[in-house]
């Protein structure tokens, strides 16, 4: 009987040091992307991309000599799927932070999860609602839409624009990018005579572009859109022979936007896009040169297909989290986020990221840059 | 008035796109009163096959023609693995299954090609034509022509054709078309491969300038059913029209009233016409016996 128990107590205290030896040894990461569904294309580079790093820094040794567990999960860019997977990436996988929510409707619904289990989150959607008002537990690697339209108005400026026309997506990205072109637009002492709109899937918008060239003393347009509306818009704006200089937003920066415009209808239309996209342009001694070169030679390689801005997202929201964890120097998520409060001087594909206690996202607009395409290709403005 | 000309050329546009895809959705209504949801699914099909056997190598009307025939089979599919089995279920449920059906072809053209935005070169290049003043792609034309010629063809085969008697008579009703001889199983293939293969060709037609991408299916099956419901279900007359009337209606009130609202114009204009003549303009009316 004795001899019985003791077996049993030294099997199960065997069990759980074993268990938690092997506990010990890792530091789980979770993240929820939306790798399928409407959000696929900015969720799945995300996953591939998060994947690629974790088996590299793994290789490489892990952080402070510990290696990194990955729990990842898609959930389908629906929010409530997004907030279950949070709360399981919490309660029963015990993660140490998250890293996701690929839109602002998943975000949302995870904020609340890591705010209660005081776990840090990286989101890396674009809405300025995830960091402001700012959130202890909160941070974000994209630009918001309100700096992508103050790099635009700021180049509109410089060119000595003073009227403009805007057509927008009345998609979610369109709609929250034209309230926050408009309500700093005055800053700039800019006007718009014209605010159409058209719909996301819509095939055909010369009418409302016929309207915007009939418009008086219009000196530029402007379309913030996502996904075909703004090819399309280009594509347009190019049969109709408009003479004005076209703007189009950060949501389009990327080399299938040329594909689907067309060079020539794509040819002069300027966007605020990251570093990312222009790796070989940046002058040689560019901070972000090194940073972004390997990111994109290491996602091309792995994945064969071409890196675009929201990968991008990932891989910083990656580096801020492992430069925090190495800081930190353990794996409690409360010394993690003081570590992630403190990131300083972080260069990544996105931008130089310097946090705050009163800034959780960390980019000022230096890291837009400003491009232009010509010949089917991406020039630097400045 | 160049304005109301560029308004009119691209309501054409736009409305022939929608026509095709309401011309799509006629034959299998016709043999079987289905409403076929999976149809924007075949236009898609049709888009994405064409874009990726052209990236393959592929020459273009090579291309075009593989992913008709591969929709078309696709649409027997379709109809084999999905609908004969339930034969005997009320069309209500044939119709959940067809939507049913169109999640799948969703989510599998997801994994076999990719989430991305694609497009292949226009036939007869990108340089505008000019119309009084307005202009439009030559591409348009290729749609406006292909909405015609399909809308010629189907109507040939409905009262020109023994085969098109035949589906028209497997509608009315199956028991007594199968008494006169007629093998209405085939029929039903006969009917999905069409209309899967009329679905590919919309696609074909239009993705130079709609563009195409996995789910490009529910929102022109959307359109393209407003379109076939407001000219009347089921007839080609009826889905011609009533497509280039939904793209009119929504240039006119985009570029006259206000582009936000033209959507919402253009449905409660259908609802008005609904409500007038609930069977469409070209509509048969019907009378169903108790």
């Amino acid at each position: 009987m004795m001899a019985k128990l003791t077996t049993t107590t030294t099997l199960a205290a065997l069990l759980a040091f074993g268990l938690s030896g092997t506990a010990l040894a890792d530091i789980k990461i979770g993240a929820t992307l939306s790798a399928t569904g409407p959000a696929a294309f900015l969720g799945d580079p995300e996953a591939k991309t998060l994947e690629m790093l974790v088996k590299d820094l793994n290789a490489k040794g892990g952080i402070n000599g510990e290696k990194v567990d990955l729990v990842s999960y898609d959930d389908g860019g629906d929010p409530n799927k997004a907030r279950t997977f949070a709360t399981r990436l919490v309660e029963d996988d015990e993660v140490v932070a998250i890293i996701g929510g690929t839109t602002t409707g998943t975000s949302m619904t995870i904020i609340p999860v890591a705010e209660d289990a005081e776990v840090p989150f990286i989101s890396l959607a674009g809405a300025i609602e995830i960091i402001d008002p700012v959130r202890p537990f909160a941070f974000k690697t994209p630009h918001t839409d309100k700096m992508a339209c103050a790099k635009i108005f700021e180049n509109m400026k410089t060119r000595g624009f003073t009227r403009i026309g805007m057509i927008s997506g009345s998609d979610g990205f369109g709609d929250s990018m034209r309230k926050q072109c408009l309500a700093i637009v005055g800053d700039y002492g800019i006007e718009v005579a014209a605010d159409e709109r058209y719909g996301p899937q819509d095939a055909d918008m010369t009418p409302q572009l016929t309207n915007i060239k009939g418009t008086d003393g219009i000196q530029a347009v402007l379309n913030p859109g996502f996904g075909q509306g703004p090819a399309i818009v280009t594509r347009n704006y190019h049969q109709l022979a408009i003479d004005l200089p076209l703007y189009q937003s950060h949501g389009v920066a990327s080399k299938g936007f040329i594909d689907l415009a067309g060079k020539d209808a794509a040819e002069g239309v300027r966007l605020p896009g990251t570093a990312l996209l222009v790796g070989d342009l940046l002058p040689e001694g560019d901070p972000q040169k090194p940073v972004v070169d390997a990111y994109k030679a290491e996602f091309e390689k792995e994945t064969g297909t071409p890196v675009s801005t929201f990968g991008g997202y990932a891989h910083d929201a990656f580096a801020i989290l492992v430069d925090a964890i190495k800081r930190a120097g353990s794996d409690d998520p409360q010394a993690i986020r003081d570590a992630i409060e403190k990131t300083s001087g972080l260069v990544g594909t996105t931008g130089t990221v310097t946090m705050s206690p009163e800034d959780h996202l960390g980019l000022d607009l230096t890291a837009f840059r400003m491009l232009e395409i010509k010949d089917g290709g991406w020039t630097l403005v400045e | 008035m160049p304005e109301l000309m560029q308004f009119l050329l691209s309501g054409a546009t736009v409305g022939a796109v929608y026509a095709l895809v309401a011309l799509g959705f006629t034959i299998i209504y016709n043999a079987s009163d289905i409403v076929n949801f999976a149809q924007g699914e075949f236009v898609m099909l049709g888009g994405m096959i064409t874009v990726f056997a052209h990236m393959a190598g592929l020459p273009l009307p090579l291309a075009a023609l593989l992913a008709i025939v591969v929709t078309a089979a696709i649409g027997v599919a379709l109809n084999k693995l999905a609908i004969e089995p339930a034969r005997g279920a009320p069309v209500v449920s044939l119709i959940i299954i067809t939507i049913g059906a169109s999640i799948f072809i969703r989510g599998a053209a997801q994994l076999v090609f990719d989430k991305q935005l694609h497009r292949f070169p226009a036939f007869s290049g990108d340089d505008p034509i000019a119309v009084l003043g307005a202009t439009i792609l030559p591409q348009s034309l290729w749609v406006i022509a292909g909405a015609l010629a399909v809308f010629i063809g189907l109507w040939l085969f409905f009262t020109k054709t023994l085969t098109g008697l035949a589906v028209l008579a497997t509608s009315n009703n199956r028991l007594a078309a199968q008494l006169v001889g007629i093998n209405t199983s085939w029929v039903m293939t006969l009917s999905f491969a069409l209309s899967a293969g009329i679905g590919a060709l919309a696609g074909v037609l239009v993705t130079p300038i709609t563009l195409t991408r996995y789910d490009v299916g529910i929102a022109l099956a959307l359109k393209g059913f407003a379109a076939a419901m407001l000219g009347g279900m089921g007839s080609p007359h009826g889905a011609l029209v009533g497509g280039i009337l939904l793209g009119l209606l929504e240039a006119l009130t985009a570029g006259y009233i206000s582009s936000q609202y033209k959507d919402a114009a253009a449905f409660i204009v259908i609802l008005a016409v609904l409500f007038a003549m609930p069977q469409g303009i070209f509509g048969a009316k019907r009378t169903e016996r108790v």
